[in-house]
């Protein structure tokens, strides 16, 4: 059993075993945290509807130092992403960055340790952005990661740099002899003017089943644009909680997009901080569930400075025994003045086992901003279905040609064109559309 | 080829259709004409399978077959085709593809091998010349941001490319202004055939002038109270519902 006891006497261990760097401060501070709040039940609030604690209750095998020759070439392949012949492509095996399996194209891009980099040139930085998002998530499960930073990943991206090879991030879970419990940290900063596209994908070898604990921390400085995706298609053991935070420094553009089609119990909190005038922000997110996935969509509109703009559109689809959640928080601090934020959450239940749990939450505390939201629930349009049926068009095609439909305002937000097209096909595979 | 046998049917317990009987034979053109409320929907949708209706009593052959046991997209495969009186909108799917995946499923029931995109295409715009519809429309969703006419137009176009045996046209004329019928009227027009029948469902007689039919049947609280020739058009043109209302004694007139 993976309880707070067992993680208590493995940072004991850790302590002892490790001598003393400069991110025993911001480990010691989870441990802190994580000894107070501890795990989660569906008693608090944030984890109303999804059980989280029922996963530590299970036996994952939590190994920092994985042997290196167990993951190799052959087997990260499956999770390889069209185009990657052209991308920089980083693989983490339960947690951990494996350089020698990655490939980085783009010479200016900088990829460290968080050790390295906190001991080099980038020490304030990471001091000012690490743990950035720990004010946001103060829970036990994003305080367990803080504990257990070992190496961690460090990514820079240089002043005015587009990176012009998209950035994908693969996450290999290794559950071939056990289940897997890891946790990786990784924190991004864009310096002023950079432009890059990120790309996160997770993939388990072998059917023991896993548990991804993930951070990651962007830091969006002035003028830099940079887009988000994160596909998550895994097997149905496969359980993840990402907390995926957005620190907009200065006015910058962040274009987010979460896909998710597979899995066991997931959670995706995505932060946008918005801290500087004149941001703007989309927030994307498509869930096409089945068998019995839960997908939490947490996502916080942090507005703390005047004149940002956001744009949230999230839509789910939910069959079988799927379960889903959707909150949104919006927040308008006192001084964030004319703040124009957006919301919606569309939901279609297609079976009677499936359900959705939709919330939005708006905190205002400035009186002149443009604030909406709006949520629906509902299944397929009868017009819609007979007309085509009229023609001719057999109801179970009928049907996923609707849920396509449904899907395409979200599916066009991928703009990486080869990404989208995979993204196209995996929902048209899972409708029984064949294109031609 | 159609024969429509008391047809009673009734939604949300509202009874609608209070004993339907009608025949008609290839080759002929039929028009419904009737007041609003008086079913002529109702007994275009029962046609065509709408579920929500509830068909209590009689029945509806069509080529032989007892087509209420039918599937909605089966009566489509055995040649029946009903023009939408409001087309609905399908934002995210291409009218294009609609139309291919239409044509052939049709021609997969009939044993036939699928058109491939250059037959496909060929025939598209063949069909478009007939009712004037652009390339930029087929590019589209179905029906997305089309204007009342084009609606229309894309259904006649549809019409043509699936060739049916029994094209049943509900109030087609509604919401056009008379150049837009014209267009449509010359379409339907293009595709009579000796083969093919046509029931034209409409509240004015204007339609008429364009579409000429071979009979004209008056609907009224659910029964077809009058048939007769296209004369009778003019004269409901000219006294209005009322005088059917009048003409019918309350002995003929069955309550349901």
């Amino acid at each position: 059993m993976i309880d707070v006891n067992y993680f208590k006497e493995r940072f004991e261990q850790n302590q002892a075993t490790y001598q003393k760097d400069a991110l025993a401060d911001i480990r010691l501070e989870g441990f802190k945290t994580l000894s107070r709040e501890g795990f989660p039940t569906l008693k608090n609030e944030e984890w109303k509807y999804t059980g989280i604690s029922s996963l530590f209750n299970k036996d994952f095998q939590f190994n920092q130092d994985i042997n290196q020759s167990s993951v190799n070439e052959a087997d990260v392949e499956q999770a390889r992403l069209p185009g990657h012949t052209e991308a920089n492509e980083l693989f983490f095996c339960d947690g951990t960055y494996k350089p020698q399996l990655s490939t980085i194209r783009s010479k200016k891009l900088v990829i460290q340790s968080l050790q390295e980099a906190v001991a080099g040139e980038y020490q304030e930085i990471v001091k000012q952005s690490l743990g950035h998002s720990n004010k946001s998530i103060t829970d036990g499960i994003h305080a367990l990661n803080t504990s257990f930073i070992s190496s961690g990943t460090f990514i820079y991206i240089p002043q005015k740099t587009r990176i012009e090879h998209p950035l994908y991030i693969h996450h290999i879970m290794d559950a071939r002899a056990n289940p897997t419990f890891s946790q990786p940290r990784i924190l991004i900063y864009a310096e002023e003017g950079s432009k890059i596209q990120i790309v996160e994908t997770y993939t388990s070898l072998g059917a023991s089943g896993s548990f991804y604990n993930e951070v990651i921390e962007i830091t969006v400085n002035e003028g830099a644009i940079l887009e988000y995706y994160k596909i998550q298609n895994d097997t149905p053991n496969s359980n993840h909680v990402g907390t995926t935070h957005f620190w907009q420094k200065g006015r910058s553009y962040v274009h987010t997009l979460t896909l998710s089609l597979d899995g066991g119990m997931i959670r995706n909190n995505t932060n946008l901080i918005l801290d500087a005038e004149g941001c703007e922000s989309h927030l994307y997110g498509l869930y096409l569930l089945k068998g019995r996935s839960h997908v939490d969509n947490h996502t916080l509109v942090d507005n703390r400075q005047p004149y940002c703009i956001s744009n949230e559109l999230y839509k789910g689809i939910l069959d079988d025994y799927s379960t889903g959640v959707f909150n949104g928080k919006i927040k308008v601090e006192p001084k964030a003045q004319k703040t124009n934020a957006y919301q919606s959450n569309k939901n279609l239940l297609l079976s009677d086992r499936a359900s959705i749990n939709t919330k939005p939450q708006l905190e205002i505390f400035a009186d002149d901003v443009k604030c909406s939201h709006g949520c629906t629930v509902g299944t397929l349009d009868e017009n819609a279905l007979f007309y085509l049926r009229a023609r001719g068009i057999p109801p179970e095609y009928a049907k996923a040609l609707l849920l396509k439909a449904f899907s395409a305002d979200i599916l066009s937000q991928i703009k990486p064109e080869s990404i989208r097209q995979y993204a196209e096909k995996l929902i048209s595979n899972r409708l029984s559309i064949n294109e031609e | 080829m159609l024969s429509i046998k008391n047809i009673h049917a009734n939604i949300d317990g509202k009874q609608i259709l209070n004993g339907i009987n009608l025949e008609i034979n290839a080759g002929e053109v039929h028009a419904i004409m009737g007041p609003n409320g008086s079913g002529k929907s109702t007994l275009a949708l029962v046609m065509a399978g709408r579920e929500e209706y509830e068909v209590t009593e009689g029945s509806i052959t069509f080529m032989g077959k007892n087509i209420l046991e039918l599937s909605p997209e089966d009566r489509a495969h055995e040649g029946l085709f009903l023009a939408f009186q409001y087309p609905v909108e399908i934002p995210g799917v291409s009218t294009t593809q609609f139309i291919k995946t239409a044509v052939n499923e049709n021609r997969k029931y009939r044993g036939q091998e699928p058109l491939d995109a250059v037959a496909f295409l060929k025939l598209m715009k063949e069909k478009m010349a007939l009712v004037n519809i652009g390339q930029s429309l087929m590019g589209r969703s179905i029906n997305e941001g089309f204007s009342g006419g084009e609606k229309k137009r894309n259904e006649i176009f549809q019409m043509a490319m699936l060739e049916p045996k029994l094209a049943v046209l509900d109030e087609t004329d509604s919401g056009l202004d008379i150049d837009a019928l014209r267009i449509v009227a010359a379409g339907v027009n293009k595709l009579r055939h000796p083969e093919r029948a046509i029931l034209v469902i409409t509240h004015y007689q204007r339609l008429l002038d364009y579409i000429t039919p071979d009979v004209v049947h008056v609907l009224y609280n659910g029964r077809i109270v009058r048939s007769g020739t296209k004369e009778l058009a003019l004269e409901l043109e000219e006294k209005g519902y009322d005088f059917i209302k009048e003409e019918i004694s309350p002995a003929e007139f069955k309550h349901p």
